[in-house]
């Protein structure tokens, strides 16, 4: 009955700061709900036990993800008046967008194919059984392909960010620290005859 | 479970969370003196010693002082995110020490056997604390955002860049640790490190002790890495528009953070509760941890007597260039010690030696 309750609270909690994310006028503000919403579904893991995957939520999206965000959301300077005017035009597509998908999630949950007689229900495991340790045999063993490709492309797309953006100014001083350590006393002193 | 049994259950956890609370706030009043007269040490004059015997009472009076000084709002600010913002600093301070074990006791033999002393002993406990230390970042980005000032907003954005930064240096040392004691659990990082001096994690692990150390001052936006709050440059920083008690929120929470700094690094790398030599047993386990703790934290303090604080690019230079590179270079080493027996035979002598240090083997 507990379980039930805090379901609800994080559920309901996730949902209304979504809600927020979209309505609020502020963008700093959207940021703040966003993250609130993201707490909310690690919450929901950890009922279900799979206290990695909620502590990794938070620890990747909240922890690095969203600080990203903020930090660019910081930077731009949003024209409040510029966002409002105009979204008569856009509605039409957006609404159009908003009720296909309203359409497909309602399609997909009156299917039955997430009925609660089909899918796996997750019951309660013994405190002995540590879900860190299981999800880290499967990955690197049944799934340790798709792991392994998967670390490449973030490589990849690591690499290639920072190819992009790397540009080394000419007019910049950079401090090479071993030439300064290694610099001797006659690099820089000489006798004056007088 | 009936109501009374529930009622019971919210007031031990209660009073768990005060036990812990009450003695942090009082760690980081103390530190702070502590702080000052060190420093006065270090620098050969008094340090503050007017307040009571020895000054012992100075933290109280800057207390009562903060707490009764108006807390000024900028017109311009954003209110809310201005009121909020030392409280979001705060709260993953005092959080994160929630699953830090204290100790094992047996409650003066009432219990059969010895419990950890952590108001929660989560098989996470590493991440947990990696995660929740990641969002005082949020703190300082809120109030340096909503106080709509160019020297709290710069301040802030490079305390940001800067805790990014030595997060991951800081990750990828707890992953060394992780190889050797084969579990996320604090306490079970500190079995593993059972059994006198010889089998604690920083001597297999030196440089990673020596990195997270330091990266933890770079977390805590400690002096030589005091950046954000630069007061040459940009006054104080993320909290130059804080006045009174918000402010002091702040130094609270740095204060909290440093201490669970030191905390971490002695569970980590230097035993946690163990004496280093066996016959030391009769010492309680928590006194050992506490004083591994405190002379940490005198080192945090000896840091800022000592070095001046460093400059934006060799700041990035040193988290990016040299800690980065050093932390994947030992888990390479840590990782391929650790089944180099199984290549061939010639190299077991390399598992055998890593292998003392991995009860899980």
């Amino acid at each position: 009955m507990l379980e039930t309750g805090f379901f609800y609270l994080f559920g309901g909690l996730a949902i209304f700061a979504a809600l927020g994310v979209i309505l609020s006028a502020n963008t700093m503000h959207s940021v703040m709900w966003l993250i609130l919403c993201f707490f909310n579904a690690s919450g929901l893991f950890f009922l279900l036990d799979a206290e990695f995957l909620g502590i990794v939520l938070i620890l990747i999206y909240v922890g690095a993800v969203m600080v990203l965000f903020m930090f660019v959301v910081m930077m731009l300077e949003v024209n409040q008046a510029a966002k409002r005017e105009g979204w008569l035009r856009y509605l039409p597509i957006g609404g159009m967008i908003a009720l296909i998908l309203f359409g497909e999630l309602v399609a997909a949950s009156v299917s039955g194919l997430f009925g609660s007689e089909t899918m796996a229900m997750a019951s309660h495991m013994g405190a002995e059984v540590n879900n860190t340790v299981e999800i880290g045999k499967i990955l690197y063993t049944e799934y340790l392909l798709g792991f392994e490709i998967a670390a490449i492309i973030l490589l990849v797309a690591l690499v290639g960010a920072i190819v992009l953006t790397l540009r080394e100014r000419k007019d910049a001083k950079y401090q090479n620290i071993s030439h300064q350590v290694n610099v001797r006393k006659e690099d820089r002193l000489t006798k004056v005859g007088m | 479970m009936d109501l009374f049994d529930m009622i019971l259950q919210g007031l031990i956890w209660a009073l768990e969370i005060l036990a812990i609370v009450v003695p942090v706030a009082l760690g980081v009043a103390y530190t702070t003196y502590a702080e000052r007269r060190v420093i006065g040490w270090m620098q050969v004059r008094q340090g503050c010693n007017r307040v009571g015997p020895f000054g012992l009472l100075q933290p109280l009076a800057d207390g009562l002082k903060l707490f009764l000084k108006e807390t000024i709002i900028p017109t311009t600010a954003n209110k809310f995110l201005f009121v909020a913002a030392p409280v979001m600093a705060l709260m993953p301070a005092l959080l994160a020490f929630a699953v830090v074990p204290f100790g094992e006791t047996t409650l003066f033999g009432l219990w059969e056997t010895a419990h950890v002393m952590s108001i929660a002993n989560l098989n996470v406990g590493v991440l947990y604390v990696m995660a929740i230390s990641s969002l005082s970042i949020y703190g300082i980005l809120m109030a340096g955002w909503a106080s709509n000032s160019k020297y709290a907003l710069i301040g802030a954005i490079r305390s940001t860049s800067q805790m990014i930064s030595y997060e991951i240096s800081m990750g990828l040392s707890i992953v060394c640790v992780l190889i050797l004691a084969g579990s996320l659990g604090l306490s079970d990082i500190v079995y593993a490190q059972q059994g006198g001096l010889g089998h604690w994690y920083f001597i297999p692990l030196f440089p990673m002790f020596i990195v997270f150390f330091i990266a933890g001052a770079a977390e805590t936006n400690r002096s030589p890495f005091d950046l954000p709050e630069g007061e040459a440059e940009l006054v104080a920083g993320f909290f130059v528009e804080y006045s009174g008690m918000w402010f002091a929120t702040f130094s609270l929470a740095e204060y909290a953070a440093m201490i669970l700094v030191s905390l971490m690094t002695s569970i980590l790398f230097l035993g946690g509760w163990y004496p280093p030599f066996e016959f030391l047993d009769f010492i309680p386990g928590t006194v050992w941890l506490l004083a591994k703790t405190s002379f940490l934290i005198f080192v945090f303090i000896w840091f800022r007597a000592t070095f001046p604080r460093y400059r934006y690019d060799q700041l990035m230079r040193l988290g990016w260039k040299v800690f980065l590179p050093w932390t994947l270079a030992w888990i390479a080493v840590i990782g391929i010690c650790t089944y180099a027996g199984e290549l061939s035979d010639s190299l077991s002598f390399l598992s055998d030696g890593i292998g003392f240090y991995q009860p899980w083997r």
